[in-house]
Protein backbone atom coordinates (compact mmCIF):
# COMPACT_ATOMS: atom_id res chain seq x y z
CA UNK A 1 0.00 0.00 0.00
CA UNK A 2 1.24 3.31 -0.88
CA UNK A 3 2.08 5.90 1.90
CA UNK A 4 0.86 9.49 0.10
CA UNK A 5 -2.76 8.82 0.69
CA UNK A 6 -2.89 7.81 4.44
CA UNK A 7 -0.48 10.96 5.28
CA UNK A 8 -2.90 13.41 2.97
CA UNK A 9 -5.76 11.71 4.73
CA UNK A 10 -4.32 11.69 8.47
CA UNK A 11 -3.04 15.35 7.41
CA UNK A 12 -6.56 16.77 6.63
CA UNK A 13 -8.52 14.49 9.32
CA UNK A 14 -6.75 16.11 11.87
CA UNK A 15 -7.31 20.17 9.94
CA UNK A 16 -11.01 19.34 10.14
CA UNK A 17 -11.00 18.23 13.34
CA UNK A 18 -9.22 21.61 15.00
CA UNK A 19 -11.38 23.50 12.89
CA UNK A 20 -14.85 22.02 13.31
CA UNK A 21 -14.69 22.81 17.40
CA UNK A 22 -14.78 18.44 17.70
CA UNK A 23 -11.17 18.60 19.80
CA UNK A 24 -12.98 20.37 22.57
CA UNK A 25 -13.92 17.51 24.92
CA UNK A 26 -16.41 20.34 26.41
CA UNK A 27 -17.68 21.05 23.12
CA UNK A 28 -18.67 17.41 21.94
CA UNK A 29 -20.16 16.95 25.77
CA UNK A 30 -22.65 19.90 25.14
CA UNK A 31 -23.65 18.21 22.07
CA UNK A 32 -24.63 14.80 24.05
CA UNK A 33 -26.15 17.42 26.98
CA UNK A 34 -29.66 17.15 25.35
CA UNK A 35 -31.41 18.61 28.53
CA UNK A 36 -28.80 21.10 29.29
CA UNK A 37 -27.47 24.11 27.15
CA UNK A 38 -27.37 21.80 23.81
CA UNK A 39 -24.43 22.50 21.52
CA UNK A 40 -25.41 21.26 18.02
CA UNK A 41 -22.03 21.97 16.54
CA UNK A 42 -20.99 18.28 15.88
CA UNK A 43 -24.40 17.63 14.23
CA UNK A 44 -23.04 20.13 11.90
CA UNK A 45 -19.91 18.35 11.78
CA UNK A 46 -21.37 15.21 10.78
CA UNK A 47 -23.77 16.68 8.04
CA UNK A 48 -20.17 17.85 6.14
CA UNK A 49 -18.51 14.86 6.28
CA UNK A 50 -21.32 12.76 5.88
CA UNK A 51 -22.02 14.71 2.37
CA UNK A 52 -18.58 14.62 1.66
CA UNK A 53 -18.02 11.12 1.96
CA UNK A 54 -21.65 10.05 0.75
CA UNK A 55 -20.51 11.22 -2.92
CA UNK A 56 -17.03 9.37 -2.47
CA UNK A 57 -18.99 6.25 -2.20
CA UNK A 58 -21.01 7.13 -5.26
CA UNK A 59 -17.09 7.38 -6.91
CA UNK A 60 -15.68 4.11 -5.43
CA UNK A 61 -18.62 2.04 -6.85
CA UNK A 62 -17.32 3.06 -10.23
CA UNK A 63 -13.64 2.53 -9.30
CA UNK A 64 -12.39 -1.23 -9.83
CA UNK A 65 -9.45 -0.65 -7.70
CA UNK A 66 -8.38 2.19 -5.36
CA UNK A 67 -5.75 5.42 -6.58
CA UNK A 68 -2.83 3.10 -4.90
CA UNK A 69 -3.55 0.37 -7.44
CA UNK A 70 -4.70 -1.78 -4.65
CA UNK A 71 -7.89 -3.63 -4.21
CA UNK A 72 -10.75 -2.41 -2.09
CA UNK A 73 -10.59 -3.63 1.42
CA UNK A 74 -14.05 -2.85 3.09
CA UNK A 75 -16.20 -4.72 6.09
CA UNK A 76 -18.33 -6.78 4.44
CA UNK A 77 -20.20 -7.99 7.62
CA UNK A 78 -23.76 -6.70 7.96
CA UNK A 79 -24.50 -8.85 11.31
CA UNK A 80 -26.16 -6.59 13.94
CA UNK A 81 -24.83 -8.57 17.55
CA UNK A 82 -24.81 -7.83 21.26
CA UNK A 83 -20.98 -7.34 20.33
CA UNK A 84 -21.79 -4.53 18.05
CA UNK A 85 -24.67 -2.92 20.43
CA UNK A 86 -22.70 -3.42 23.44
CA UNK A 87 -19.11 -2.60 22.05
CA UNK A 88 -21.04 0.65 20.71
CA UNK A 89 -22.31 1.37 24.07
CA UNK A 90 -19.33 0.85 26.16
CA UNK A 91 -17.69 3.34 23.56
CA UNK A 92 -20.41 5.82 24.10
CA UNK A 93 -20.15 5.90 27.57
CA UNK A 94 -16.58 6.49 27.86
CA UNK A 95 -17.42 9.41 25.06
CA UNK A 96 -19.71 11.14 27.71
CA UNK A 97 -17.46 10.54 30.33
CA UNK A 98 -14.21 12.38 28.94
CA UNK A 99 -15.95 14.11 26.12
CA UNK A 100 -13.38 12.34 23.76
CA UNK A 101 -13.84 9.78 20.96
CA UNK A 102 -10.07 8.47 19.55
CA UNK A 103 -9.75 11.11 16.72
CA UNK A 104 -10.02 14.42 18.90
CA UNK A 105 -8.01 12.17 21.65
CA UNK A 106 -5.25 11.84 18.96
CA UNK A 107 -4.83 15.07 17.89
CA UNK A 108 -5.28 16.14 20.66
CA UNK A 109 -1.54 14.76 21.24
CA UNK A 110 -0.62 18.18 19.52
CA UNK A 111 -2.12 20.48 21.63
CA UNK A 112 -3.12 19.27 24.98
CA UNK A 113 -0.02 16.85 25.15
CA UNK A 114 -0.90 16.07 29.18
CA UNK A 115 -4.31 15.60 29.44
CA UNK A 116 -4.26 13.64 25.42
CA UNK A 117 -1.52 11.28 26.36
CA UNK A 118 -3.15 10.28 30.20
CA UNK A 119 -6.62 9.54 27.77
CA UNK A 120 -4.84 7.66 24.71
CA UNK A 121 -2.67 5.27 26.89
CA UNK A 122 -6.17 4.28 28.78
CA UNK A 123 -7.70 3.98 25.44
CA UNK A 124 -4.48 1.37 24.42
CA UNK A 125 -4.80 -0.25 27.94
CA UNK A 126 -8.29 -0.80 27.00
CA UNK A 127 -7.83 -1.76 23.42
CA UNK A 128 -5.09 -4.24 25.01
CA UNK A 129 -7.26 -5.64 27.43
CA UNK A 130 -10.13 -6.24 24.88
CA UNK A 131 -7.45 -8.15 23.11
CA UNK A 132 -6.47 -10.77 25.94
CA UNK A 133 -10.35 -11.17 26.88
CA UNK A 134 -13.03 -11.05 24.14
CA UNK A 135 -10.44 -10.31 21.00
CA UNK A 136 -11.56 -12.75 18.08
CA UNK A 137 -7.72 -12.98 16.37
CA UNK B 1 -31.06 31.70 13.86
CA UNK B 2 -28.69 29.09 15.31
CA UNK B 3 -26.82 31.98 17.39
CA UNK B 4 -29.83 33.16 18.99
CA UNK B 5 -30.77 29.82 20.12
CA UNK B 6 -27.78 28.42 20.73
CA UNK B 7 -24.89 31.18 21.26
CA UNK B 8 -21.81 28.59 22.17
CA UNK B 9 -22.67 26.57 18.19
CA UNK B 10 -20.45 27.10 15.49
CA UNK B 11 -22.58 25.89 12.37
CA UNK B 12 -19.83 27.11 10.05
CA UNK B 13 -16.81 26.18 11.73
CA UNK B 14 -18.69 22.92 12.10
CA UNK B 15 -19.14 22.37 8.41
CA UNK B 16 -16.27 22.92 6.82
CA UNK B 17 -14.24 21.66 9.18
CA UNK B 18 -16.90 18.51 8.74
CA UNK B 19 -16.15 18.40 4.70
CA UNK B 20 -12.51 18.35 5.55
CA UNK B 21 -13.00 15.61 7.65
CA UNK B 22 -15.30 13.74 5.04
CA UNK B 23 -12.67 14.86 2.40
CA UNK B 24 -9.99 13.08 4.37
CA UNK B 25 -12.27 9.64 4.95
CA UNK B 26 -12.49 9.63 1.14
CA UNK B 27 -9.18 10.25 0.33
CA UNK B 28 -8.62 7.06 2.41
CA UNK B 29 -11.57 5.13 0.55
CA UNK B 30 -10.53 6.60 -3.17
CA UNK B 31 -6.81 6.49 -2.27
CA UNK B 32 -5.81 3.51 -0.18
CA UNK B 33 -9.20 1.64 -0.87
CA UNK B 34 -9.95 1.19 2.69
CA UNK B 35 -12.02 2.94 5.69
CA UNK B 36 -10.98 5.64 7.59
CA UNK B 37 -11.43 4.12 10.55
CA UNK B 38 -9.65 5.68 13.59
CA UNK B 39 -10.22 3.59 16.19
CA UNK B 40 -9.08 0.39 14.00
CA UNK B 41 -5.87 2.60 12.79
CA UNK B 42 -4.96 3.69 15.96
CA UNK B 43 -5.06 0.04 17.27
CA UNK B 44 -3.12 -1.15 14.05
CA UNK B 45 -0.70 1.43 14.52
CA UNK B 46 0.46 0.60 18.04
CA UNK B 47 -0.69 -3.10 19.16
CA UNK B 48 1.92 -5.78 18.60
CA UNK B 49 0.91 -8.68 15.61
CA UNK B 50 -1.46 -6.25 13.81
CA UNK B 51 1.10 -3.31 12.86
CA UNK B 52 0.49 -1.60 10.06
CA UNK B 53 2.98 0.90 8.84
CA UNK B 54 0.12 3.05 6.54
CA UNK B 55 -2.28 2.79 9.48
CA UNK B 56 0.46 4.30 11.69
CA UNK B 57 1.22 7.18 8.97
CA UNK B 58 -2.12 8.03 9.15
CA UNK B 59 -2.41 8.46 13.03
CA UNK B 60 1.24 10.58 12.59
CA UNK B 61 -0.43 12.52 10.14
CA UNK B 62 -3.47 13.26 11.63
CA UNK B 63 -1.55 14.72 14.89
CA UNK B 64 0.06 16.99 12.55
CA UNK B 65 -2.94 18.28 10.89
CA UNK B 66 -4.12 19.64 14.13
CA UNK B 67 -0.70 21.08 14.97
CA UNK B 68 -0.65 23.03 11.83
CA UNK B 69 -3.90 24.43 12.05
CA UNK B 70 -3.08 25.10 16.19
CA UNK B 71 0.00 26.91 14.74
CA UNK B 72 -1.04 28.59 11.82
CA UNK B 73 -4.91 29.73 13.01
CA UNK B 74 -3.61 30.46 16.17
CA UNK B 75 -4.08 27.74 18.70
CA UNK B 76 -7.78 25.65 19.03
CA UNK B 77 -10.24 26.27 22.04
CA UNK B 78 -9.77 22.99 24.79
CA UNK B 79 -11.62 22.61 27.75
CA UNK B 80 -10.68 18.75 29.51
CA UNK B 81 -11.95 17.17 33.00
CA UNK B 82 -9.79 18.91 35.29
CA UNK B 83 -9.93 15.10 36.89
CA UNK B 84 -7.60 12.83 35.85
CA UNK B 85 -9.69 9.83 36.81
CA UNK B 86 -12.58 10.79 33.80
CA UNK B 87 -9.65 10.85 31.60
CA UNK B 88 -8.52 7.49 32.25
CA UNK B 89 -11.61 6.39 33.13
CA UNK B 90 -13.30 7.36 29.45
CA UNK B 91 -10.36 6.31 28.08
CA UNK B 92 -10.24 2.69 29.68
CA UNK B 93 -14.26 1.90 28.13
CA UNK B 94 -13.39 4.08 24.18
CA UNK B 95 -10.82 1.66 24.00
CA UNK B 96 -12.02 -1.66 24.89
CA UNK B 97 -15.93 -0.40 23.38
CA UNK B 98 -14.57 0.41 19.65
CA UNK B 99 -12.91 -2.74 19.75
CA UNK B 100 -15.94 -5.10 20.36
CA UNK B 101 -18.03 -2.70 18.52
CA UNK B 102 -15.81 -2.46 15.58
CA UNK B 103 -15.18 1.07 14.91
CA UNK B 104 -16.03 4.40 16.56
CA UNK B 105 -17.85 8.14 15.25
CA UNK B 106 -15.26 8.02 12.08
CA UNK B 107 -15.44 4.32 10.75
CA UNK B 108 -19.42 3.70 11.94
CA UNK B 109 -20.62 7.58 12.31
CA UNK B 110 -19.04 9.16 9.09
CA UNK B 111 -17.80 6.38 6.85
CA UNK B 112 -20.63 3.68 7.61
CA UNK B 113 -23.68 6.02 7.70
CA UNK B 114 -22.53 7.85 4.49
CA UNK B 115 -22.91 3.85 3.31
CA UNK B 116 -26.42 3.51 4.84
CA UNK B 117 -25.15 0.39 6.11
CA UNK B 118 -27.54 -0.82 8.78
CA UNK B 119 -24.80 -1.93 10.90
CA UNK B 120 -22.77 0.96 11.40
CA UNK B 121 -26.59 3.43 11.99
CA UNK B 122 -27.38 1.03 15.14
CA UNK B 123 -24.08 1.32 16.05
CA UNK B 124 -24.21 5.43 15.93
CA UNK B 125 -27.20 5.40 17.78
CA UNK B 126 -26.25 2.92 20.52
CA UNK B 127 -23.13 5.22 21.30
CA UNK B 128 -24.69 8.42 20.97
CA UNK B 129 -28.21 7.12 22.97
CA UNK B 130 -25.22 6.15 25.27
CA UNK B 131 -23.41 9.31 25.39
CA UNK B 132 -26.39 11.20 26.21
CA UNK B 133 -27.48 9.10 28.94
CA UNK B 134 -23.71 9.05 30.86
CA UNK B 135 -23.82 13.10 30.51
CA UNK B 136 -27.46 12.86 31.97
CA UNK B 137 -26.19 10.32 34.65
CA UNK B 138 -23.27 12.22 35.47
CA UNK B 139 -25.19 15.29 36.21
CA UNK B 140 -27.64 13.29 38.35
CA UNK B 141 -25.21 11.91 40.11
CA UNK B 142 -23.20 15.82 40.75
CA UNK B 143 -19.98 14.46 38.67
CA UNK B 144 -20.10 17.48 36.90
CA UNK B 145 -15.97 17.47 35.58
CA UNK B 146 -15.75 21.61 35.42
Amino acid sequence: MGKFYPILSGLLFGAGLAISGMMDPLRVRGFLDIFGAWDPTLAFVMGGALLVMALAWLIQRRMERSLDGSTFDLPGTRLIDTRLIAGSAMFGIGWGIAGLCPGPAIASLATSFVPAIVFVAAMLAGMALFRVTLGRN
Amino acid sequence: MIAEYFPDAMPLQGLIGGALIGLAAAVFLIGSGRIAGISGLFARSTLAGSFDLSALLFTVSLVGGAALVSLFGGGVAQTFPDHWGYLVAGGLVVGFGTRLGSGCTSGHGVCGMSRLSKRSITATVSFMAAGMATVLAMRALGLEWM
